[in-house]
């Protein structure tokens, strides 16, 4: 160590410990600094636009419950729009950019290369995987916060807005309501853990990110599936995707927390068996990309 | 190799390693030996397990027998330990091609948690004055050429001061007053004390660059050694080039050497002998060939190349051997 003049302390040969969890900021810079990752989040934010304007333009009204839930109560209340396009958007569009997301944490990496350039820096791998996960998860938030967001926006702005009448037949104020919207994105975030930590384990199976991604999505597309089918009624508590349109109970007064506790137990048992499958799989992999 | 290697220590010592992928074996069971301080050219053609090697080495993937220890500690046991001090650029750069070369260079760096983030943006810099990059830092990485990606993946390897680099290929897809660069580069670290491992199939550069070779040949080490030592093994001889080959073959008969008539082209014939441990100097083999009455139109003393040694070891042409 003759050169050491930007340490001055690495005399010995043990290095301080420092930086610590920077690349945890560099991931979400890097996630965030992705053309893909705006093109998403533009999509998300254009499902309440589109349902806004189209029932805008449309002069027929919906009788009660014709439609998707609260789609026949937007033109009368701008703030369901955001709940609209959030029963829209999660059975197939929040976890299809999920999958794009957490399918090309590591297997982006693998294919890009840098991969190994990570792991010889040196990051631990646990450590890369607790970032990558962290970084899908925060993706998960902003996703449903945009949609949140741009839904009350867009509604305020073609719709009137007013006290929201609810599921239970209360009404609460515009502020109360915005703190459900708010609750409701929380709701569909943690909804979405599950999946994430899928497609991280997935994307440690391989070096192609498109085939993680498919991956991910077809198995939220098969999660789906199996839950309408009746003879699997056994299983249905705790496929990953069951209390996903859950939220509805949130739109209750006086709120009803349990869908949401539920929900969050099944996920936090995806987090837990993935994550495991994940690291089994991540520490012993030979990195040949 | 010996006692001299044993006090200054080595930087990479495995003994036995091996890597087989199912029934193919890419790496059979060799003992690496890189006296700290050395250049060291790990030398073999296309697919015979250098980067498989390096990659063991550097932790990337297990070995399926064998011990590793780099810079005296075990691997993979004690990578948080020795990674740190390690620069590597394996099988070719790979950087994000959508960030500039700082950026890349950067996000890199905090992956290291031994590297302070205080001096990231200087350090940064450093390394891409460093390899000549600094005029294109800005620039996203996808508008570099692939002399350029080398370079920064070069410049990836020093962004902390190291006790060793790996540098698998380095000069790969560098023009020749890169290649220069390279050279200058690794000299120059190598006079600061750093032990630079570089992986190469060109001889050439191997010969110019290091100290210490090894040549690997379909995943066994072959040879190792400094370069005079893998060089002995060859023999220096006369190369001559004259109109009179039937003269020439006589006189260098007379004086004990083994001659024989290389080729002959329009002009003049080439005669070939080889030196063996006889101690003729030139000047008395070409005083001789003038009294014989042998016009000379060339001459010269060959010593061995390790070129000859090298495709003695490793067997020419493409074959990529399985």
């Amino acid at each position: 160590m003759s050169s050491s003049e930007f340490l001055p302390q690495t005399q010995t040969h043990t290095r301080a410990r420092v930086g610590g969890w920077d690349l945890l900021g560099s991931e979400i810079s890097v996630l965030f600094r992705r053309r893909r990752t705006w093109a998403m989040l533009a999509a998300v934010a254009l499902i309440p636009t589109l349902l806004a304007v189209a029932v805008r333009l449309s002069s027929s009204t919906l009788d009660p419950g014709e439609g998707p839930p609260f789609l026949d109560r937007v033109s009368q209340n701008g703030l369901f729009v955001g709940f609209t396009a959030m029963v829209v958007a999660i059975p197939l569009f929040l976890p299809l950019t999920i999958g794009v997301v957490a399918g090309d944490t590591i297997a982006g990496e693998a294919s890009l290369g840098t991969l190994r350039y990570l792991l010889v820096a040196p990051t631990g791998r646990v450590r890369l995987l607790l970032i990558k996960y962290a970084g899908a998860a925060l993706f998960c938030l902003v996703a449903t916060l945009t949609l949140t967001v741009s839904g009350a926006l867009i509604g305020a702005a073609l719709f009137p807005v007013g006290p929201v009448t609810l599921l239970s037949g209360d009404t609460i104020s515009v502020t109360e309501s915005l703190w459900r919207s708010l609750l409701v994105a929380a709701y569909v975030t943690v909804s979405l853990l599950g999946l994430s930590m899928i497609g991280l384990f997935i994307s440690t199976l391989t070096d192609v990110p498109v085939g993680a991604m498919a991956a991910t999505i077809v198995v939220s597309v098969v999660a789906q599936l199996l839950d309408v089918i009746p003879q699997l009624d056994w299983l249905h508590p705790w496929l990953f995707s069951h209390y996903w349109l859950g939220f509805a109970d949130l739109l209750r007064q006086p709120l009803d927390l349990g869908s949401f506790g539920q929900n969050a137990i099944v996920q936090v048992c995806y987090v837990a068996v993935f994550g495991a499958l994940a690291y089994s799989r991540f520490v012993t992999k030979d990195i040949l990309s | 190799m010996t006692g001299e290697t044993q006090v200054q220590g080595l930087a990479i010592e495995t003994r036995g390693l091996a890597k087989k992928f199912g029934s193919q074996t890419a790496v059979n069971g060799i003992d690496l030996m890189v006296p700290r301080g050395s250049v060291f050219g790990f030398l073999g053609p296309n697919g015979s397990g250098k980067t498989t090697s390096i990659r063991m080495l550097l932790g990337l993937s297990l070995a399926t027998s064998g011990t590793i220890s780099v810079l005296g500690q075990s691997m993979p046991a004690r990578l948080h330990e020795v990674l740190p001090h390690v620069g590597a650029l394996v099988e070719g750069p790979a950087f994000y091609p959508f960030l500039s070369g700082a950026a890349n260079l950067r996000r890199l760096d905090t992956a290291d948690r031994f590297a302070p983030r205080g001096t990231r943006r200087a350090r940064v810099q450093g390394a891409l004055e460093r390899v000549g990059l600094s005029h294109a830092a800005d620039k996203k990485v996808h508008a570099y050429s692939l002399g350029m990606k080398q370079r920064l993946g070069i410049a990836n390897a020093l962004l902390l001061p190291r006790e060793l680099l790996v540098l698998d290929e380095p000069t790969n897809g560098l023009d020749p007053q890169g290649t220069r660069e390279v050279r200058s580069l690794v000299h120059s670290l190598a006079a600061e004390g750093t032990t630079v491992f570089v992986s190469s199939h060109l001889l050439a550069e191997v010969e110019q660059m290091c100290t210490h070779a090894a040549v690997m040949s379909a995943g066994s080490l072959v040879a190792q050694g400094t370069l005079a030592q893998l060089r002995q093994v060859g023999e220096s001889r006369v190369h001559l080039r004259t109109p009179d080959a039937a003269g020439a073959l006589r006189v260098l008969t007379h004086l004990g050497l083994d001659p024989v008539l290389a080729t002959s082209d329009a002009a003049d014939e080439v005669v070939i002998a080889l030196l063996g441990d006889t101690n003729w100097q030139p000047e008395a083999i070409v005083t001789a060939l003038v009294a014989g009455g042998v016009r000379i139109r060339g001459f010269a003393i060959e010593e061995p190349s390790l070129e000859e040694r090298f495709v003695a070891l490793t067997g020419e042409g493409f074959d990529v051997v399985q």
